[in-house]
């Protein structure tokens, strides 16, 4: 039984928040599951998801799409990570993640017309390793430029949530393991690592789910070698018109994301044992 | 140990030069004479004159930055509001149905994102116009608030809670004077990535504007075809000089601050409870 | 908690010192008030010019809102949702056909036309508007290749099927467009481009897999910008992409193959949600001027189907036969029908695959 002043406090909660649920969240997942189940006419039809599961075009899109996913969020995190812990010893550091969140600013994809211009055969990054003597090198329309065009939009909302968490940790805490003789790296690895891991997921959710269904880079960086999820569910949202499919799709991404939070679940309840 | 921090310094530096370099090619190219962000040809101010003579596009930046500070301040309370709603559920599985459902938006392209609301506001016969795309943008930038304020609060020492409640304070004090101020950090990046948010969506602004209002991000995406000028390079060069601005005006007062309180307490520095 | 008021005070000074802006802004371009002296305008990105828009309002007393959009089906979803009060707005060819089966056009009253004799007859009476009873041109144009001479020599590429030679290996961009990419396999093959068999369709997409070899990305709007910094050394591309990235760089050129190729319109439409038609009216006829017509083509850099506009363009772009093509060739254009929904999307699912058969 909950006492009568948390049933309160739940109850402010609850009522911004529940509006917000209702109204824009699950309103348009019944219009979804809805349209995904039936025929242009509206007649109730499996026919989409038939479509969707018998055609190996479209799974190994979704492949596609939650390994380049799996593979961007592992890019990020490893280079976030570090940096991340660095920003934490610096003073000012508040001033120096600012510097980091600034770049999010400027249009996406004004920013990404900006890596076209780096990394064009007749580019920047072309004309500087030019200067060595190497040859113009095909850097577009490959997964590494792929990959780290995608990783740089997604850093600051892996460092934000990792910095944080980092920030909470006791610096006694450290102190104290250093003084029971472990090393920076055993410190690193057993007391900095362990506490940061809630910044860690968070930061690893806000970067692999968009990064499912990620197309304008796909086209533009990717010259649409890998095709996504995103891509199709763009292409028969707005070309083919066909929001039928297009709404499967998006259920499927929706099933695809319930998974990945399912199987992080275990970690979470563990955590928050312990915390009671 | 010397050494290592060098070698830190210099992965921060690298990092710094890597996020900026897009940024630098821009700026540059605002100041190019030539028409397009490539083949330099000469030393120009003329794009920042056209920037100036262009009331509409003044107009939609006007717009757009209300609709973000709005957006991401509103978000930002109903998703602390819906964080501390989560974590105060017990029931393990309860738990795991609203953060599915709070990811939701997370997950869906845009796109569908922006069909789903403009069905939304015209069954509801709303007006598309402001209004909507506001609406429009607290919803997207919610579940991303509540991603960064809940590892804040189950790094929450629960005595903390405990034994304030030990003491009699009520909600309000409980909320005001132990939990806000312990997850305000986490408010605060999820603010800054509601503003990011905010100031880059494209296609869900497209399909809930509507009766002449309209942001950066859809004029920029609907010039492409044409190609995008270097005014809008000019825009962004201005824009980044004040964010740049504002950052380092922060900077000077957060470390006089520091320094006026250099004495003494730990209670001191007031940057470390931002962000 | 004294860092959360601050920033919350300074973000509403902010919002309140932007709302005052916007007020002030709102006043002066005279879009924020909601008076009948109005004309709402949903067009492409800059594809007006400005200068235009000011002239028009001196000149009727109109105010213009001029909103944008980047694609035609989302400028469909948007005008058939309702919602909004567009006035005028600017679909292409196939996009039109839809949009008039649908109910979704107004029909153009002719006697309130007084420029409509200043347009090309042959930009006229389209398959997709029989006596233009819907629409008047605004820009039209063609498909064609677009090759860098640095890398290819001219008589290498005159002919779709020139780009399967071995020797373009990674050398070629394709504009991200299922009817694009599938009308030059089917004009390979002497079919044409609105073909609705399915073997035919199987068989240009077969073809077009054969291609893959030499495709080095599948792109959109950006091409323009690939071919002028040389990144590839061909691209198949839209004539007025092909326009400004050639103004950009001197070494590329355009070809309109002379076997056949698309002719695509832009045509300027009264969709049903129009509320202010004597406003729209006026614009129509403001547009049809051949000064006014000139100076939005030298603009935007997109030919103009304004035959009276044609003493008023420089002499350059006026002779240039890339841009405004001969007889002959124009003999061989096609323009797109409306596929209707079930080919539409078998097109788009050859498409699909055939982006799908990389690596």
């Amino acid at each position: 039984m909950m006492p009568k002043s948390k049933r309160q406090r739940q109850f402010f909660y609850i009522i911004p928040y529940g509006i917000w649920l209702v109204l824009f969240v699950i309103a348009p997942l019944v219009l979804l599951v809805f349209q995904s189940l039936t025929t242009p006419t509206g007649h109730f039809t499996l026919h989409n998801y038939a479509i969707y599961f018998a055609s190996g075009t479209y799974l190994r899109m979704t492949f596609n799409s939650v390994w380049y996913a799996f593979l961007i969020t592992v890019v990020t995190l490893i280079v976030s990570y570090p940096m991340a812990y660095l920003l934490n010893q610096l003073k000012q550091k508040q001033f120096w993640l600012l510097l980091i969140i600034l770049p999010t600013w400027i249009n996406l994809l004004l920013k990404t017309y900006a890596f076209i211009g780096l990394l064009s055969k007749s580019g920047t990054v072309n004309n500087f390793i030019g200067l060595w003597g190497v040859v113009p090198q095909q850097l577009l329309f490959s997964d590494w430029s792929f990959l780290l065009v995608a990783a740089y939009i997604e850093i600051p909302f892996m460092i934000l949530p990792i910095f944080n968490s980092l920030a909470e940790i006791n610096p006694r805490l450290e102190q104290a393991s250093r003084d029971l003789g472990a090393n920076r790296w055993q410190t690193l690895r057993r007391v900095i690592v362990p506490l940061s891991m809630p910044g860690v997921k968070a930061g690893i959710q806000a970067v692999f789910i968009p990064s499912l269904s990620l197309f304008m880079i796909t086209r533009l960086i990717g010259g649409n070698r890998v095709i996504t999820l995103g891509t199709a569910i763009e292409e028969h949202f707005l070309v083919t018109q066909n929001w039928q499919l297009g709404s499967t799709i998006g259920v499927v991404l929706i099933v695809a994301m319930v998974i990945t939070m399912i199987l992080t679940r275990d970690r979470a309840r563990r955590s928050a044992r312990k915390g009671r | 140990m010397m050494k290592k921090i060098k070698w830190g310094n210099l992965y921060l530096w690298l990092m710094f030069v890597v996020l900026y370099l897009p940024i630098i090619f821009l700026i540059t190219y605002s100041f190019n004479a030539g028409k397009v962000m490539q083949g330099w040809s000469g030393f120009s101010l003329k794009h920042y004159g056209e920037l100036f003579a262009d009331t509409r596009i003044l107009e939609i930046v006007v717009n757009t930055f209300l609709v973000a500070l709005l957006s991401s301040l509103l978000s930002s309370v109903i998703g602390t509001a819906g964080a501390l709603y989560i974590y105060n559920i017990k029931h393990a599985l309860t738990k795991n149905v609203f953060l599915s459902l709070n990811n939701i938006l997370l997950v869906s392209p845009d796109v569908i994102i922006g069909a789903a609301f403009l069905i939304l506001f015209t069954v509801m016969g709303f007006s598309l116009g402001f209004t909507s795309v506001l609406l429009s943008h607290i919803a997207f930038s919610i579940p991303i608030v509540v991603l960064m304020v809940l590892p804040r609060l189950q790094e929450m020492n629960r005595s903390l809670v405990a034994s304030a409640k030990d003491l009699g304070a009520n909600n309000w004090q409980m909320l005001t004077r132990v939990i806000l101020p312990v997850i305000s950090p986490g408010i605060f990046a999820g603010f800054f990535m509601a503003f990011t948010y905010s100031l880059d969506d494209f296609a869900v602004t497209f399909f809930v504007t509507g009766n002449g209002f309209s942001t950066l991000s859809v004029e920029i995406y609907s010039r492409a075809r044409q190609g995008v000028s270097l005014e809008i390079n000019a825009l962004s060069a201005m824009m980044f000089m004040v964010s740049l601005a504002l950052v380092l005006i922060y900077y000077v007062i957060s470390t006089r601050a520091a320094k006026s309180k250099k004495q003494g307490t730990r209670l001191v520095l007031p940057a470390s409870e931002g962000l | 908690m004294k860092k959360l008021i601050t920033g919350i005070s300074a973000i509403l000074v902010l919002v309140v010192l932007l709302f005052g802006t916007q007020r002030y802004l709102a006043s002066q371009t005279g879009t924020g008030e909601s008076s009948d002296k109005v004309l709402n305008l949903y067009n492409w990105g800059d594809y007006l010019d400005p200068d235009l828009i000011t002239k028009f309002t001196k000149e009727t007393g109109y105010k213009v809102s001029y909103e944008t959009f980047d694609s035609n089906e989302a400028m469909y979803t948007k005008i058939k949702q309702g919602g909004t009060s567009y006035d005028l707005t600017v679909p292409s060819d196939y996009m039109i056909k839809k949009m008039k089966r649908e109910n979704l056009l107004l029909p153009l009253d002719h006697s309130k036309l007084t420029g409509i004799n200043n347009y090309d007859t042959r930009f006229m009476n389209q398959t997709f508007d029989k006596n233009n009873k819907y629409s008047l041109p605004y820009f039209w144009g063609t498909l064609g290749i677009i090759y860098n001479d640095k890398y290819v020599k001219p008589q290498d590429v005159q002919h779709w099927d020139d780009l399967w030679a071995p020797k373009f290996k990674n050398q070629i961009m394709l504009v991200d467009s299922a009817r694009d990419a599938l009308a030059m396999a089917l004009i390979t093959q002497n079919k044409s481009v609105n073909d609705k068999s399915t073997a035919d369709l199987a068989a240009a997409q077969a073809k077009l897999t054969t291609l893959m070899p030499n495709i080095k990305a599948i792109i959109a709007d950006e091409i323009k910008m690939y071919m002028a910094q040389n990144e590839a050394a061909i691209a198949v591309t839209y004539s007025g992409e092909a326009s400004q990235a050639m103004g950009n760089n001197s070494h590329l050129h355009y070809v309109v193959p002379s076997e056949g190729s698309n002719l695509w319109f832009d045509n300027i439409v009264m969709p049903k949600t129009a509320k202010h038609k004597a406003a729209a009216y006026a614009f129509l006829n403001f547009m049809s001027e051949p000064k006014n017509a000139a100076q939005n083509a030298t603009y935007v850099g997109y030919a103009t189907p304004n035959k009276r506009a044609m003493p008023f363009l420089s002499e350059a772009v006026r002779h240039d036969k890339q841009f405004y093509p001969d007889k002959k060739t124009l003999d061989n254009l096609q323009v797109y029908d409306d596929l209707g929904q079930r080919w539409t999307e078998k097109y788009n699912d050859a498409f699909l695959e055939f982006k799908m058969s990389q690596r």
